[in-house]
């Protein structure tokens, strides 16, 4: 502990590093499935609010709250999904971007408008300020059993006969469904499990941090959840996690430069996206990257340099 | 607020936005991918000009197209960076949508190391400001100056397009990139020249916008960027025109959502619009069988 | 057992299918040739799903379905495999065959949580059935191979395993034979002979003449989205239309040879 504590992951990094493992996770889901989804920081704004909402105004324990943070999102991502999942690739990313802001900015407004219809004062989101003053009851016991069941939940998922057809509507949805698969089906309970586990970060870290704003879930909250997917790579759940680890634990190790955090960032997720598709935990994109490096390059690799060059 | 001011003020914002979106359009179009870095070069452009004016003391009019050379370098760098690699390996659309976020954040992070986070203006009277008189409603020489420029830049890229063989050549590799090579067309140079054009009109809107707001962040590019991506959506993806028109809609519900009491909502509207869009015209609202492509 | 009644499919101004009747008697193995472009495809994906008729209807055992979803088809026994193979590359061999009986399991994701007997026993059920379509389509040794990783021939026989594993009463086969050499080809028909032993029903669409004549009872031919000829191969073999149909063309010569 010390020996961490001494590089910069002290107790608070570290349950931020939990927190962060499991919103990767959930965009692991919904991307394992095929499906670029870009709406989980919306799902995890939904969370949050409910989430303190219920133990700021009804002084509910935790648990409850975790319960109706993700219920909510839950409810949620059902009218979202059933159209928006017809999209693909990048009209899916924008719609569910587009979600994530409209999502954003309701919350921002939200007193406002519930006065204006209730016709009382409503101050329950507080506007751009947002809730401060939040009890910091979330332990690292909590985050680690969390993550625990969601990983072992994870595991039995990818061994059932659902996991399988995640796999297969990723590869090729009409040959997926050809084959008996309820593809819109797979697609939604996916999007809906993805929300769930987003709004459950949002709701666990809402009580670390103590403050939550609406500008704590916008694009860049995105981007920072889709980075811990992609530099750890989806091809395993264990892709996610060390993606959300090595991303937040780094620019604490690195604290010395700080300015440079977000350029190293960037750097990051381009090296990655560029030489290591598969993200670091994929044994054949480092084997690859190997062979590169050793100056030998694939045999694809020959044919595609022909075909362009 | 009367209407005609309102119509004024979306005219003006709707040529900043189907400038930084045209730019967006063309490399869709061209190359099928969704380059979310443009909003950088655009901030880029806006900081070019900035130093051009305060620093080289050169006029708004030399900044303006210095500006443009610039951010068209920087966004050939871009594709040089982001792009060129992941095309080689046929990668697909979703991963160079990753990239190039990955160069945003590079590029933002780069523009606050070197200018900081503090808000900067051009110096007092770079520009008129005073409101024209004897008007019935209150225009600046700079949105006159704004929608001039915009207008001119779209008139040049139409021309550029349309008539000229690089143009003839982009449309080529936009329709079809095997075909376009059996024709001996070089698509990597292609691929340069539309991203040089897109980084340049990306900068122009960059200078532009600046001048209109006088607040040059590196941030000032995130919020055009959703926006930007709303304009090309209700243009149909990749459609150069429609581009132009989504500018201009979503200029104009932006102003009167303003005016007619909703300030606060007005992103919400923009970005309902968006979402609504996608799900009942993802062709987009001018989108037609015959669309114009690059 | 299937019955096609007018069925048009228009894409844009192109008329793919027009007015098409077929009726697909139960045991038969049924033939569908015709040109590159005549439209097969489409009136496989038609019966299959994927795509859905501008006008015309579809029964099967006597169930309209036109308008299901294409699991709803496969789950009421109709599979089918792809001209352009489409297996589940980054799976192995096992898996794309665990994969296509999911209709035929029920367990959910909490009998696999918490390892229930049916999960066990519904598990290790899919798996023999796999492993035993494997042993019949000659791939035992490639259960645990990418399924991409495999040859060209091997893919195509693990094409008609997939299909036959969502246990189907009615197999449609899309060129199953494309780019396999005469020997492998020969093997094929005798797996769809096989096919009729069990009491399932077949469409097959061919260009190898011979295969067609190996197993086919009868043949409906396919021009331009229309149904030009209808009969036993033999009485197809010498149809002027059909002839027509084909003159000029490669199978030319394989029809007259056949
Ligand atoms: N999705 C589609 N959209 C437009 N045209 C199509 C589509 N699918 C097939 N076609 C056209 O329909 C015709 C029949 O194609 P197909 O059924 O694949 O023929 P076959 O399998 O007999 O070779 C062709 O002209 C083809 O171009
Ligand atoms: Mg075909």
């Amino acid at each position: 502990m010390d020996l961490l504590r001494s590089i910069g992951i002290t107790e608070i990094v570290f349950q931020l590093m939990l927190v962060n493992a499991i919103l990767g996770l959930s965009i692991y889901l919904t991307l394992y499935t095929g499906m670029f989804s870009l709406a989980n920081a919306g799902f995890m704004a939904i969370g949050a609010y409910v989430g303190v909402v219920l133990t700021q105004n009804y002084d509910l324990p935790l648990w409850a709250a975790l319960i109706g943070g993700m219920l909510a999102a839950g409810v949620v991502a059902v009218p979202i999904g059933l159209p928006v999942l017809r999209l693909r690739d990048i009209y899916l990313a924008i719609a569910t971007i587009g979600f994530g802001e409209v999502v954003r900015i309701l919350i921002l407004n939200f007193d406002t408008l519930a006065s204006s219809i209730s016709g009382e004062s409503v101050q329950l989101t507080r506007g751009a300020l947002g809730i401060t003053g939040i009890p910091k009851i979330t332990e690292t016991w909590q985050l680690l059993l969390f993550l625990v069941v969601t990983v072992y939940i994870l595991v039995r998922l990818h061994r059932s006969r659902f996991g399988r057809a995640m796999a297969a509507v990723r590869q090729d949805e009409q040959a997926a469904a050809t084959m008996g698969i309820n593809v819109v089906y797979v697609k939604n309970a996916v999007f809906i499990f993805s929300a769930i586990l987003a709004a459950s970060a949002g709701v666990l870290k809402a009580h670390l941090t103590r403050t939550i704003s609406p500008g704590d879930y916008g694009f860049d909250q995105v981007v920072n959840i889709l980075a811990f997917a992609v530099l750890g790579g989806t091809s395993t759940w264990l892709g996610p996690i060390v993606g959300g680890f090595v991303l937040t634990a780094l620019p604490e190790i690195l604290r010395e430069f700080k300015q440079y955090r977000g350029i190293v960032n960037g750097v990051i997720l381009l090296m990655v996206i560029v030489y290591l598709p598969g993200g670091l935990v994929n044994i054949n994109g480092w084997k690859r990257l190997w062979r590169r490096i050793r100056g030998q390059p694939s045999v694809t690799g020959k044919i595609q340099d022909a075909e362009t060059g | 607020m009367n209407i005609t001011q309102q119509i004024v003020n979306a005219i003006w914002l709707g040529g900043v936005y189907s400038l930084f979106a045209l730019g967006y359009a063309l490399v869709f179009s061209v190359l099928g991918v969704l380059n979310l870095a443009h909003s950088a070069v655009f901030m880029w452009g806006a900081f070019i000009g900035l130093v051009a004016v305060t620093q080289l003391n050169v006029s708004v009019w030399a900044a303006i197209p210095l500006a443009m050379v610039v951010s068209g370098i920087i966004s050939i760098v871009l594709d040089v960076v982001a792009f060129a690699p992941l095309r080689r390996r046929n990668a697909p659309r979703i991963s160079q949508l990753i990239s190039s976020i990955g160069a945003a954040i590079l590029l933002v992070n780069i523009a606050q190391l070197i200018f900081g986070t503090q808000p900067q203006r051009f110096p007092l009277g770079s520009i008129p400001s005073d409101p024209l008189e004897g008007l019935p409603v209150r225009i600046t020489p700079i949105q006159i100056i704004i929608l001039l420029v915009a207008v001119t830049l779209m008139a040049v890229l139409q021309y550029l397009v349309v008539r000229t063989r690089a143009g003839q050549a982009m449309r080529a590799v936009a329709f079809n990139q095997r075909v376009a090579s059996l024709l001996g067309i070089n698509s990597g140079n292609v691929f340069r020249m539309t991203f040089f054009l897109a980084g340049a009109l990306a900068g122009a809107a960059g200078v532009l916008f600046g001048l209109a707001y006088n607040t040059i962040t590196p941030f000032m590019g995130d919020s055009v960027a959703l926006k930007g991506l709303t304009v090309i959506v209700l243009g149909g993806l990749g459609n150069i025109q429609g581009a132009v028109v989504g500018g201009f809609v979503v200029a104009a519900l932006e102003v009167f959502s303003i005016a007619a009491g909703g300030s606060n909502y007005r992103e919400a509207f923009v970005f309902t619009l968006l979402f609504l869009i996608l799900l009942f015209r993802p062709q987009g609202l001018v989108g037609q069988a015959a669309q114009t492509r690059a | 057992m299937l019955e096609l009644k007018k069925v048009s499919r228009l894409f844009g101004g192109l008329q793919a299918l027009h007015q098409v009747d077929m009726h697909v008697l139960e045991g038969r193995i049924v033939g569908l040739i015709g040109p590159n472009g005549a439209g097969k495809t489409t009136l496989i994906n038609n019966i299959s799903g994927l795509d859905h008729p501008t006008s015309g209807t579809i029964h099967f055992e006597g169930r309209e379905i036109h308008n299901l979803p294409p699991h709803r088809i496969t789950g009421l026994g109709i599979a089918r495999t792809y001209q352009n193979i489409r297996l589940f590359g980054e799976m192995t061999v096992l898996e794309n065959l665990l994969i296509s009986q999911h209709g035929r399991g029920q367990a959910t994701v909490f009998d696999s949580l918490v390892f229930t007997p049916r999960f066990r026993a519904e598990e290790r059920r899919l798996k023999d059935a796999a492993l035993q379509l494997l042993e019949r389509f000659q791939l035992a040794g490639m259960a645990h191979l990418l399924a991409g990783n495999l040859p060209y021939g091997d893919q195509r026989r693990l094409e008609m395993a997939r299909a036959l594993a969502t246990g189907p009463k009615l197999l449609l086969l899309d060129e199953p034979t494309a780019g396999m050499n005469p020997i492998e080809t020969e093997q094929l028909g005798e797996q769809i002979l096989r096919l009729r032993d069990e009491q399932l029903t077949v469409l097959v669409i061919e260009h190898d003449m011979s295969l067609i004549h190996q197993v086919c009872d009868e043949i409906y031919v396919l021009n331009f989205g229309q149904i030009i000829a209808h009969g036993t191969p033999d009485v197809i073999k010498h149809n002027p239309q059909v002839i027509e149909a084909y003159l000029g063309r490669e199978e030319d010569a394989e029809l007259a040879g056949g």
